[in-house]
């Protein structure tokens, strides 16, 4: 599921520009019925008037399911999924792929500003366990520095390493390392809602 | 420490020395994987009342637990014996004991002192050569009883294989709790045996890599209590707890230099990993690697010359040894597969460490300059080895595979022989083994 902020912000304006042509007029407010006196008795309360709405003009079709803009939920959304990029055994380098999705954080932290968020580095079972704290510090740097790259202040940015203490897969075979040998960027302030 | 008095019981001894022979013929070579564990026989301690009765079971019973745990032992069943000693202080039929074959008998009484202290008394015969090979007396608090027993099993130990013993110690480990995606682990000690498991600290900070000062007061480790992790130290007597140093970047990988007044530790610096010394007095620290490679686990050699060390440096994780000022850094570690966690031995013999390869973690040992490789134990997770104060036996954590995998303690004798689990509460990782007590 990717959609790009580019699209989004596209439909946006296709929203309001529809909004301003056709002019919707507001819906009347129902008249106030005073409710009879009599509230033991069996009286039938006096029906509303009907008003008849103005037919609606069908706008641009948009993602009833899109977190609201500016949430935690907005910006895995946006970042095309949970925001964790993965490393290879015993690597911290970036792949193009993390790259990628690493822009499209960086875009969203560009927009909301007001965020701060904390690199989390994560290292797979099969290293011990101080080793693993070293290489999971280097690939929450790696992420914060590439974040920092496209424009992120850096002071918006904590990084702590979980070494190999906070797995998100159990399974041990290749698909859960490759899981656990995680960057999660994880809002720690500032997000909506 | 609650104070705890041994004597020699030599004028006891003296007493005696004249109905055997003075050389004892009973010996354990513990250099080799031992087949054969000697037989030996442990009666229960006499009592001078019911309680102290029941208290010289007890303490029989803790002494013939750690021996056999020991492989070097194999304690005989009570039930065979066929002399019940009333007096300890003549000495016992050694045919009846020949019969059944026990090679050595320990035998002892405790007494009461007064309302809260006991005196314990044991002498150690070697049956064949028909002579007292150690008589020692202890007292302590009643409460401390189970002390008096594990310093009775280091006494045997050192009188029948020459080495001090390792059984009047403690392990500082990790509890755990959870599944493995969830895991809650406390900072928890314990006697070696098991016995008396405490959690050392308050709260659901992860707290991981705890590890013994030289007087054994003092516990070192890691704790997530801030956004950066960082080295604590912790008093066990007084429960006081404090943060070593206020650095921006994590510290980690915290060892004691063995004379205490030095801390070890990894910190984090510019996205690079280095090792660091603390002056534990001064709190000035000084740095000992600067490479842009991964520096990690520092830990000293007895003598508090030298440092060994993981590092990734050269393409991957292997061991290095340097001085302890961070000078003459040397690769030692030559073997396939990629080493880590090293671990220099109180004797100062041996490095042990972790190395993995096609699959599997080991824990190994080698001489300290890298020759003489060899590994002891093998399974998907094998990692964090610590040296019993003798240097002679290893505990390590042992992590099985899977969603359902759980971490436990095992024990290894620095033969490769006598792999057995260590009581634990519970789940439990990162053990760190005390220096004996004072």
């Amino acid at each position: 599921m990717t959609i790009k902020p580019i699209a989004i912000s596209l439909a946006v304006l296709a929203l309001s520009a529809c909004a301003t042509k056709p002019k919707i007029e507001p819906v009347q407010e129902r008249p106030v019925v005073e409710a009879p006196p009599q509230i033991f008795e069996d009286a039938k309360p006096t029906p509303a008037p009907v008003v008849q709405a103005p037919s609606i003009v069908q706008g641009p079709v948009f993602d009833p399911n899109a977190p609201v803009p500016g949430s935690m939920a907005d910006f895995a959304y946006q970042a095309g999924g949970e925001p964790r990029i993965y490393f290879g055994y015993d690597r911290y380098d970036l792949t193009n792929e993390a790259r990628e999705a690493l822009r499209r954080q960086a875009q969203w932290l560009q927009t909301y500003e007001q965020v701060n968020a904390i690199i989390e580095g994560n290292a797979d079972e099969r290293g011990t366990r101080e080793y693993n704290l070293a290489l999971g510090a280097r690939r929450a740097d790696t992420v914060k520095a590439f974040l920092v790259s496209q424009g992120v202040n850096p002071s918006r940015l904590t990084t702590v390493s979980y070494g190999k203490e906070r797995p998100i897969d159990g399974a041990s075979n290749e698909a859960g390392w490759a899981r656990n040998r995680n960057g999660h960027t994880n809002i720690s302030s500032g997000a909506v809602g | 420490m609650k104070r705890f008095i041994v004597t020699l019981w030599t004028a006891f001894c003296t007493a005696l020395i004249s109905f055997g022979s003075a050389q004892a013929q009973l010996e354990i070579d513990i250099t080799k994987g031992n087949i054969d564990p000697t037989p030996i026989a442990v009666p229960s301690f006499l009592g001078t009342d019911t309680q102290m009765r029941e208290l010289g079971k007890d303490i029989a019973e803790v002494i013939r637990a750690d021996l056999e745990r020991s492989g070097l032992f194999k304690s005989l069943d009570p039930a065979s014996f066929l002399e019940t000693q009333t007096n300890i202080d003549y000495q016992p039929t050694f045919a009846d004991w020949r019969v059944i074959k026990a090679e050595a008998l320990a035998s002892g009484r405790v007494v009461r002192e007064t309302d809260t202290k006991i005196r314990v008394e044991f002498r150690l015969w070697d049956i064949f050569a028909g002579n007292q090979l150690a008589g020692l007396r202890f007292s302590a608090t009643q409460d401390n009883w189970r002390r008096t027993a594990h310093k009775a099993s280091d006494a045997i130990y050192k009188a029948l294989t020459g080495e001090e013993g390792y059984f009047d110690s403690r392990i500082v480990f990790i509890d755990e709790k959870g599944s493995k995606t969830d895991r809650k682990k406390r900072l928890t000690i314990m006697d070696q045996d098991g016995h008396a498991p405490q959690y050392l600290l308050a709260g659901s900070d992860l707290v991981i890599t705890p590890r013994f000062s030289p007087s054994a007061q003092k516990i070192t480790f890691m704790s997530y209590e801030n956004i950066v992790p960082q080295v604590y130290l912790l008093d066990i007597e007084t429960g006081r707890r404090e943060l070593l140093g206020n650095f921006p970047g994590m510290t980690f990988a915290p060892r004691f230099s063995p004379d205490g007044n030095t801390l070890i530790m990894s910190m984090m610096s510019k996205s690079n990993s280095d090792l660091y010394a603390m002056d534990l007095r001064t709190r000035s620290t000084s740095r000992l690697t600067n490479d842009p490679a991964i520096d990690v686990s520092g830990s000293f050699s007895p003598d508090g010359r030298k440092i060994v060390f993981n590092s990734d440096r050269g393409g991957s994780p292997q061991l290095y040894t340097m001085n302890a000022d961070g000078t003459n850094k040397k690769r030692i570690s030559f073997g396939k597969g990629r080493y880590s966690a090293p671990v220099w031995s109180p004797r100062g013999d041996k490095i042990a460490y972790v190395k993995s390869l096609g699959g599997k973690f080991t824990i190994g040992v080698m001489n300290p300059d890298g020759s003489g490789e060899r590994q002891l134990t093998e399974s998907y997770m094998d990692e964090g080895p610590t040296w019993s104060p003798n240097g002679r036996v290893i505990i390590f954590s042992r992590e099985t595979k899977g969603r359902n995998g759980s971490n436990s303690i095992w024990s290894v004798d620095l033969t490769g022989q006598n792999l057995r689990k260590v009581n634990t509460p519970g789940k439990a990782s990162d053990p760190a083994w005390s220096p004996l007590l004072p």
